[in-house]
């Protein structure tokens, strides 16, 4: 394959540029919106665009989606773009999410989950009718959230602890051997896919397309029956361990989402029957994505030992090559750059398959 | 304030446990607020830059399960930067964010606060305030939460024998 420069375009592209930052700012009758407004405001979209940017930093995300005009994708392939400029310190330890400082956790499965249901800051419950106060001008402060007496419990217990005396929720505990974990940015995919791996590609990928895989898996493509176990929302802190110290310290609270989901396992030959899990984790507050990804995580588990892999949803190499959406967008809107060459050359092809139809069309006319 | 206090209780009986509270609350520490408290204390201490600051990334981890082997979920960014006062002690600087000064002024602390002659004004005017901000915000979160919690009614129904 040739590729062929082409010269001219430039002052075109110049202009398009303008063009895109005089849209970008819209009327100028309107006051420009700040990054600080959209990191307090947009607080979902700058959640998701840390998630699937792979990027912790709301600043960053906050100014992604103002340079993106709110085209979340577009914000993340920038945030993704920003990290590969800056050096890797190193590796956290893992994060404990059960000493979480939780600010909403509930359990669809068990009612009486210790700690109990904490609604938190959600949607669910809400008429989903647009609320046109919002949209008054010099809008009022709303009234101070109700504050109970004392605080919530320091630990949380997680569903998984709640059962674990029974054994009746599948425990997962670290391998003694456990290899350092798969790193997607500095390894390409690789198949069959470690769990390490799948999670952290679940965890980067588009919510859209994890969303509806999980839809398919519950309607019977790959059917899982899964049972919200728990979600958590909440703040983590991040243990970091500087090499100029050598010992640990605590460098962040991070906000994330965590939702474990359930599915009956009917036991085998070695484990008796119990719930299996599936994990979701996000970074922020993506409760949508986790619980998207959990269901996502669990059909491939289970798909690992089934015979037969019929459903999209069980097929990893199709779930994972296909959930980044920086990757996809990518060669998806790659097709609208010039391939004059491309055209040209299927075009004399088709025009030749033209004439050989017509060619042997009438000398078959002509013998009939 | 004691140390203790700022700072995960496993982490108490551990080697270095109060200068890996300090750390921990000056690299969690809103940027704004440390520039605010460490410019009231007005010190300014004579150093040397060992490591210029520089912004990079953490990849943080989490585990399978919650409780399982560890995957690598995405990363963070964080500022770090090594000084050393010309009273002899080196102050390392890691904090999360990208702003400079605030990883370099954690160094420029850290190192304060290894001196007998400054640790009390720094642990009074810098650590201890920005603790009790971070502890009463927390609190104050929880307890919005707490006021969430469903309290369910269970309806007693009367099984006892019509009459």
């Amino acid at each position: 394959m040739a590729y062929v420069a082409v010269k001219g375009g430039e002052q075109a592209i110049t202009n398009a540029h303008a063009l895109l930052a005089e849209d970008r700012r819209g009327s100028r009758d309107v006051p420009e919106v700040g990054v600080d407004q959209i990191r307090a405001q947009l607080s979902l979209a700058v959640d998701r665009v840390m998630g699937e940017g792979s990027c912790y930093d709301r600043d960053l995300a906050a100014l992604a989606i103002k340079q993106s005009r709110g085209d979340l994708p577009e914000a993340i392939f920038l945030l993704r773009a920003y990290r590969t400029t800056l050096p890797r310190f190193g590796f956290s330890d893992p994060i404990a999410t059960e000493q979480m400082a939780v600010r909403r956790r509930v359990s669809a499965a068990f009612k009486d989950i210790p700690g109990g249901q904490v609604l938190g800051p959600t949607f669910d419950y809400t008429h989903r009718l647009l609320d046109f106060a919002l949209a008054a001008e010099g809008g009022h402060l709303p009234d101070p959230a109700a504050m109970a007496d004392a605080p919530l419990a320091d630990d949380l217990p997680t569903i998984a602890s709640v059962f674990l005396h029974e054994d009746l929720l599948e425990h997962e505990t670290p391998a003694l051997d456990a290899a350092e974990p798969y790193d997607l940015t500095r390894e390409p995919m690789q198949f069959p896919a470690t769990r390490d791996q799948r999670l952290q590609a679940l965890a980067r990928g588009d919510e859209g397309f994890l969303l509806s895989l999980a839809y398919s898996s519950q309607r019977g493509w790959g059917s899982t029956h899964p049972l919200c176990g728990e979600i958590r929302l909440g703040d983590v802190s991040v243990e970091f361990t500087p090499p100029e110290l050598g010992f640990p310290i605590e460098l962040a609270d991070l906000t994330v989402t965590e939702c474990t989901m359930l599915s009956e396992f009917e036991g085998s030959m070695e484990h008796p029957p119990q719930y299996a899990r599936g994990y979701g984790l996000t970074f922020g507050h993506c409760e949508r994505k986790a619980m998207s990804m959990a269901i996502v995580d669990r059909a491939l588990k289970a798909a690992e030992n089934a015979v037969d892999q019929v459903h999209p949803v069980q097929d990893e190499e199709f779930v994972l090559y296909h959930s980044d959406n920086v990757e996809a967008s990518g060669f998806v809107q790659h097709l609208k750059l010039p391939h004059y060459v491309d055209f040209q050359a299927s075009l004399q092809f088709v025009r030749k398959l033209r004439r050989e139809w017509a060619e042997a069309r009438s000398a078959k006319e002509a013998a009939e | 304030m004691g140390t203790a206090d700022l700072i995960s209780p496993k982490f108490v009986q551990s080697e270095h446990h109060e200068r890996k509270a300090w750390l921990g609350v000056l690299a969690r520490s809103d940027a704004r607020e440390v520039a605010a408290r460490w410019t009231a204390l007005k010190l300014e201490p004579d150093f040397q830059t060992l490591r210029p600051p520089e912004t990079g990334l953490v990849m943080v981890r989490g585990r399978a399960g919650g409780t399982g082997d560890a995957f690598n979920l995405g990363e963070m960014t964080a500022t770090r930067a090594v000084i050393r006062l010309s009273s002899g002690e080196t102050g390392v600087g890691y904090v999360s964010g990208r702003d400079k000064r605030h990883a370099l002024t954690a160094a420029l602390a850290d190192a304060l606060l290894q001196s007998p002659d400054h640790k009390q004004a720094v642990m009074t005017g810098l650590i201890a305030p920005l603790a009790s901000a971070r502890d009463a915000a927390r609190r104050e979160a929880s307890r919005k939460a707490a006021a969430t919690k469903v309290e369910f009614f269970t309806m007693v129904r009367d099984r006892s024998p019509k009459k």
